[in-house]
């Protein structure tokens, strides 16, 4: 008797589990960024609470961990890479992808790694050495991996790339927050910031939040004209260089 | 103080741009260059993308020529017809430099183009004006060249008169001319005026009192026309950009020129010769050492 009763709890643990799962309430500093003359990058802050069922915390004491990843409009992208031919160092190979983020940043509690398997960091796209890019040139796999190494490290250059291990501090587990910097050399388009309550290995919750980048006031009108009035921008710029041309020496003549 | 460049896409010390404008318009007014040789290859640098570069310091190029021009043309410096001829070549050549850009921008080639043709151009050109004004101190020079155009010049047909470089020779040869440094300002960003006035004076042969300002008259005209060039194709005209490195080289080239006028010529290009090969020799480095990056990632 008592077995039948055992097989049909062990059936149904997975709903059981689906009704306990916990919920993510997540919000972000800035929903828009917008970038004026003064832009040196800024610093998104990514919070909010983690809602256990019936309000109460797992009794264990193995570790609940939060990632945050923020990402960037995705673009069609062509690597090159330089080889020293004849002594000086000119682009040879070449690899082009269908969809590369133009912006990545990983925050977590602990280095992602110890959270989570690669398969399941190859499904959620966590860490930047799980990325899925989409080669649309077919290349011998260590080509591939040598190519999106490169992307990966010279976008980690310019801050475009990031991924910050222990950046996500949980308080009391049930909040937590993390610091996002987002560099000058940002792109312009529609970001999101996914975030992941991650527990024994498997995502329990996730939740999305989106943030819209785009230059404002003055230079929105300048990047606008030099896109779509490019031969009345063009003459702008010849205008303005006369003009000061033709001041200064006004001035130097009078001095 | 920092600022953001609205088509480069990135924030810039200001100061240092403008200090930059300020130094190259020092040496354009001391040495009567256009100094976009220089500002290119700093801006790149500074790590200003290199098509924002080449296309911003033509901008600046047409504001460093203006007073020159203006002040060449008060004195009868200017020859119109000549510079006339040489413009409409330029214009081509700026056409045709857009063309030329697409097709190295498409084979990934547009980098190591632009720095070898920097270095020979540079190079060769450095080592020249050296060793005239290292001649010309140490009081070996023979004697002025005599003037007079090249043969192959001579040879080519429909000859007409230009009276005030006095000369008679076919229009082909300074269209050619302007042809060759419009491709140039367009790829390099710079006006191309110390190929010119060489070419001027060796192979077109002019008289000396014109060639200075016909030489600045065919700047102002095809960096303009580059600067169109690139904002209608490549659309890389930072205009933020460009005015900050104007602030500081229009006020550099007044006080360059009065500079210029209390020390001594062969000094002066015995100078701008070694800042010249100095350029020269980073740009050599930049080509034959290892890259920090070897990847570089661009949009399709």
């Amino acid at each position: 008797m008592k077995r039948p009763a055992a097989l049909l709890l062990l059936a149904a643990t997975p709903l059981l589990l689906g009704q306990a799962k916990p919920v993510l309430v997540p919000d972000v500093s800035q929903r828009d960024i917008e970038i004026i003359y003064s832009f040196t990058g800024a610093e998104l802050l990514l919070f909010g609470a983690i809602l256990y069922p019936g309000g109460r915390l797992p009794g264990d004491d193995r570790p609940t961990d939060i990632a945050v990843v923020v990402k960037g409009p995705t673009e069609p992208i062509l690597i090159r890479e330089k080889e020293k031919v004849a002594g000086i160092w000119v682009n040879a190979e070449r690899l082009s992808y269908r969809s590369a983020p133009s912006f990545y940043a990983l925050a977590s509690s602990r280095p992602i790694e110890r959270i989570v398997d690669e398969r399941t960091r190859a499904i959620y796209e966590l860490g930047l050495s799980s990325l899925q890019l989409s080669p649309a040139s077919s290349a011998p796999s260590t080509v591939q991996d040598r190519f999106a190494r490169g992307l990966v490290d010279l976008k980690r250059r310019s801050g475009l790339y990031d991924e910050a291990p222990r950046a996500v501090e949980i308080t009391d587990g049930v909040l937590y927050r993390a610091r996002v910097p987002i560099p000058a050399r940002v792109p312009v388009g529609r970001f999101t910031a996914e975030t992941f309550l991650i527990r024994d290995g498997r995502v329990l919750a996730a939740a999305t939040r989106e943030i819209q980048i785009r230059k404002s006031g003055f230079e929105r009108f300048v990047a606008w004209s030099a896109e779509r009035r490019s031969v009345l921008y063009g003459l702008a710029a010849v205008a303005l260089s006369l003009g000061l041309g033709w001041a200064a020496g006004m001035i130097a003549r009078r001095i | 103080m920092d600022i953001y460049l609205p088509i480069a896409n990135l924030s810039v010390n200001a100061l240092v741009i403008v200090l930059l404008g300020t130094g190259v318009g020092l040496l354009s007014g001391m040495f009567g260059v256009g100094g976009g040789f220089l500002t290119t290859p700093l801006l790149i640098v500074y790590g200003i993308p290199p098509t924002v570069a080449a296309a911003s310091a033509a901008t600046q190029v047409t504001g460093a020529s203006v007073s020159g021009v203006y002040a060449h043309l008060r004195r009868g410096g200017v020859d119109m017809h000549m510079g006339g001829v040489l413009v409409v070549g330029g214009v081509l050549g700026s056409l045709a430099g857009a063309g030329i850009f697409r097709l190295l921008q498409a084979s990934g080639q547009i980098d190591v183009v632009i720095a070898a043709i920097y270095v020979a151009m540079l190079g060769f050109i450095g080592i020249l004006m050296g060793k005239e004004a290292l001649e010309a101190i140490l009081g070996t020079k023979a004697k002025a060249a005599k003037r007079r155009h090249h043969p192959l010049v001579a040879s080519l047909p429909f000859r007409m008169r230009f009276y005030a470089s006095g000369l008679y020779i076919s229009p082909l040869a300074p269209l050619l001319l302007g042809f060759f440094t419009g491709i140039l300002t367009v790829l390099l960003g710079i006006g191309g005026g110390f190929i010119l006035v060489p070419a001027m004076l060796y192979i077109l042969g002019m008289s000396t009192g014109v060639v200075v300002g016909t030489s600045l008259f065919q700047t102002l005209f095809v960096t303009a026309s580059a600067t169109l060039v690139h904002a209608t194709t490549t659309k890389a005209v930072d205009i933020v950009l460009a005015a900050l490195l104007l602030l500081g080289s229009v006020t550099g080239a007044q006080l360059g020129a009065r500079l210029a006028g209390k020390a001594r010529p062969e000094y002066l290009r015995l100078a701008l010769a070694i800042v010249v090969l100095l350029v020269a020799l980073r740009i050599i480095l930049g080509l034959t050492w290892r890259p920090d990056e070897i990847y570089t990632v661009e949009p399709l």
